[in-house]
């Protein structure tokens, strides 16, 4: 093998990676992570104060910034490696500014890990507990996020020297046959949502006989609770660009285009620069590894339409039109871009294909289910004590995903629903936790693998509300080629809009009902026929909640404001206390005369501030649905003389 | 609300559209064209419209058509502090609509404008991506998680300060 001209070239890459880590392997190491998420948690900040510190204790400490690993309830977080401390890499959550230059001080100087801010170390020892005996750790499987907040984004040789690249030199010892042969003996299916078999789609697109052939990858991801596509390309991009690379050798093309969001500046950046970093070093380009192989990527910015994510559209709005789906057959692979055949695959999907070269398909067939081989990447947000994005083996329960590795509900919350698939997607009740986690179970359930979006609703939202959410959603992202769906969901919103405002009438069930199925019927692409479900699982599964905003004009969740009223306790209501009055945003609470609080119907808009802030020994702040059981409590004429003295 | 372009933004728009006369523009560089005016202007106005169209020989139906399908383009300028409110998922189920409410009501304008001094404009985007800090608005590009409507108030007044300060730093710049 050392006499083979690619693994030559691969290896002298390598060797030249491991170089560029050698200089920083004997002195202590700060990991911060710093994607979108861990910037929004005030990153930045953070690393503005870990540098002011070093430079103020002159401390000699590399500064390592990485990507996201998906803790976003721990963001800003660090990791610290401070090997002569005798202690082992350590992690913190939550490190403001302040907790960062007090770990420089005590941990860095004084070799004191600071115990009562330790999350946990990140590898098993006998000092501190390891953060991997938390199922939010343990119970993940890692495959494709294996690298993302291990590795600096921005720096090609980090990822070579962890084995990246190392499936692309495979790959171009293999012919095209047998890379479309392990990917389809494989069993990977497309992960942007359908489950297409990833394998076919390339053998028919390396069947044709076109000159030119494009690959696509889709990373416009539109869900507005789902964002793994993004992190995946912020924290490692390099994966995502070996998997193009090699979907591009096995079919034959030489062009490839990203079609990203504009939304994700970020991840743009750390694209192109990877993009130019893989070119200099020879592993993308004109002579990849210097064979004869050719692949120049580009990047595409989307901009902001939900229904590009279907792949007609997509193609449409690379061509400078209207992203609106067209008619297949002829599906892309055949006829695509600018009449190319066209290969349109998920980030993720691509991400997962330097693993399976790699390992090889049987290694990849070890997880997940027999119809579902390797791993979901899930985005679960709403009412969890550990929101963020988890990679879990395929077949594994909701229940399991939400209370053992998400943490469950916070406080002492009742589950409610779990909506998965976003807005293309429905909302499972606790009857179905048990579901396994594949793309036929949830399917069958009424709910869809989708963009991997999953928002946890307890009791005290409604799921009607979460409904229209969804509606209004897709409603607005329609591209208004399909009657069906322009108008249908028009009404449905509609409809729905009436039954949150208390204005609902009994027929309204059965109209939402028909006409979910004729919107499902009538739509041509994906949104169309996706875009009831939301309102269908939701009434097989939570009609009493309709029928109870209805016939009783009562949220049971308590969410739907116009059905929704404050009111103040004035048994509990402490005399004097002026907790509520400051923070209402439009003077609606008032003195009574016995120096108590009242809350002006008239005026407030139920934000809920005033229960927020009714100190907890009083908790004298009520929420009651429907609105007329709040006892009427009279505004003294003279409020504002009375609250001045 | 109707909003006169700049001569500064015209200038700028015509530097843009001065790159492509005299060259074969395919259809396909009509979004980035739109998307490079936005990034340089801040927003479409009604002359670059009529700019791009003659740039692409293409009509301006055609372009008007693809710059208001796209969500990304927006037709008024945005505010000096541009304020959006996250309406994801996430922060929908925690109480998005209200905190973006007060915004509204504090500035007198709806999602999408922008007051007549072009102070603050307020608009609703789909995910931040930071759920786990919902729900979350940003002013520029300042992220503020676990919003409640009262600190709506607060992040006035901030506003307040810093232009009270940048104010004072400044005086000399103008005598």
């Amino acid at each position: 093998m050392s006499n083979d001209p690619i693994y030559t070239t691969y290896n002298q890459i390598v060797e030249q990676s491991l170089q560029h880590q050698n200089g920083i392997q004997n002195i202590p190491k700060i990991h911060l992570g710093l994607s979108t998420c861990g910037i929004a948690a005030g990153a930045l900040e953070t690393k503005a104060a870990f540098e002011a510190s070093l430079q103020e204790y002159q401390v000699n400490v590399y500064l390592h910034t990485v990507g996201c690993m998906g803790h976003c309830y721990a963001e800003p977080y660090v990791i610290i490696d401070h090997p002569e401390s005798g202690f082992p890499p350590v992690f913190y959550h939550n490190v403001t500014p302040g907790k960062a230059n007090m770990l420089v001080q005590r941990f860095l100087l004084e070799n004191d890990p600071c115990f009562e801010h330790v999350y946990g170390a990140t590898v098993e020892n006998e000092l501190i507990p390891s953060v991997y005996e938390f199922s939010r750790f343990h119970r993940e499987r890692r495959l494709v996020m294996k690298h993302c907040g291990q590795i600096d984004p921005e720096n090609i040789h980090e990822y070579i020297a962890a084995g990246g690249y190392a499936a692309l030199a495979k790959a171009l010892h293999m012919d095209a046959k047998t890379i479309i042969q392990e990917i389809q003996h494989s069993g990977l299916r497309g992960r942007g949502g359908a489950g297409f078999p990833t394998g076919k789609k390339w053998q028919i697109a390396s069947e044709s006989q076109a000159a030119d052939k494009i690959v696509i990858c889709n990373a416009d991801e539109g869900d507005p609770g789902a964002y793994m596509d993004r992190t995946l390309l912020e924290s490692n991009p390099h994966q995502v660009l070996e998997g193009i690379a090699i979907c591009a050798i096995a079919v034959g093309a030489k062009r490839a285009i990203i079609y990203i969001r504009s939304e994700y500046p970020l991840a743009i950046k750390t694209l192109t620069l990877a993009i130019a970093q893989a070119k200099s070093l020879g592993l993308l380009g004109s002579a990849i590894l210097n064979t004869s192989c050719q692949v120049e990527i580009e990047i595409f910015q989307g901009s902001g339409a939900f229904v590009c994510g279907e792949e007609t559209a997509l193609i449409q709005s690379i061509e400078g039109f209207r992203g609106m789906p067209q008619h297949r057959p002829p599906y892309p692979v055949s006829k695509g871009l600018f009449n190319h055949p066209t290969v349109i695959n998920n980030v993720k999907t691509l991400a997962t294909v330097p693993l399976i070269i790699e390992h090889g398909a049987d290694w990849f067939k070890q997880t997940g289910t027999p119809n579902t081989p390797g791993t979901a990447i899930f985005s679960v947000v709403g009412s969890v004590v550990h929101p963020g994005l988890v990679e879990v083996e395929m077949g594994i329960s909701l229940r399991e995903l939400i209370f053992t590795v998400c943490g469950g509900i916070p406080g002492k919350k009742q589950f409610k629903a779990v909506q998965i698939g976003g807005p293309s997607g429905g909302c499972l009740p606790d009857a179905y936790l048990d579901t396994p986690i594949d793309f036929d179970s949830l399917t069958q359930a009424g709910a869809m693998m989708g963009s991997g979006g999953m928002v946890v609703i307890d009791e005290t939202s409604c799921v009607v509300d979460v409904t229209r959410f969804f509606l209004d959603f897709t409603q607005k992202e329609s591209c208004g080629k399909c009657t069906f769906c322009r108008i249908g969901t028009r009404h449905l919103l509609d409809i729905l809009k009436r039954i949150t405002v208390g204005n609902g009438e009994e027929s309204d069930i059965g109209l939402l009902e028909s006409l979910s199925i004729d919107v499902k019927q009538g739509s041509l692409c994906g949104l169309g026929k996706t875009a009831a479900n939301p309102v269908i699982t939701s009434l097989r599964y939570f009609r009493s909640e309709y029928e109870a905003h209805i016939v009783d004009k009562q949220c049971p969740g308590k969410t739907c404001r116009p059905l929704i009223a404050y009111y103040i306790d004035l048994e509990k209501c402490a005399r004097g206390c002026d907790a509520c009055v400051g923070c209402c945003p439009t003077n609606a609470v008032f003195t009574t005369r016995t120096r108590k609080k009242g809350i002006d119907l008239q005026l407030c808009v139920k934000c809920g501030e005033c229960m927020a802030a009714c100190p907890p020994e009083y908790n004298a702040v009520r929420k009651v649905s429907p609105p007329h059981l709040a006892p009427v409590i009279e505004r003294p004429p003279d409020t504002d003389t009375n609250l001045s003295h | 609300m109707e909003f006169e372009t700049t001569d500064q933004d015209l200038i700028t728009l015509y530097t843009i559209c001065d790159q492509f006369t005299d060259k074969i523009i395919e259809r396909g560089q009509l979004i980035p064209i739109l998307q490079q005016i936005q990034e340089k202007i801040g927003y479409i106005p009604k002359e670059a419209i009529v700019k791009v169209s003659e740039v692409l020989s293409i009509s301006q139906a055609a372009v008007y058509g693809v710059a208001t399908f796209y969500n990304q383009f927006r037709f008024v300028p945005p505010g000096k502090y541009p304020i959006k409110v996250c309406l994801g998922t996430a922060c929908h189920v925690k109480g998005a609509d209200i905190i973006l409410e007060n915004f509204e009501r504090k500035l007198g304008i709806k999602e999408g404008e922008t007051t007549q001094n072009r102070e603050f404009s307020v608009e609703r985007v789909a995910c931040v991506g930071c759920c786990a800090l919902a729900p979350v608005a940003l002013v520029g590009e300042q992220v503020y998680g676990h919003m409640a409507p009262s600190k709506v108030e607060g992040i006035f007044t901030q506003i307040e300060v810093k232009k009270q300060i940048e104010h004072k730093q400044t005086p000399n710049s103008e005598n």
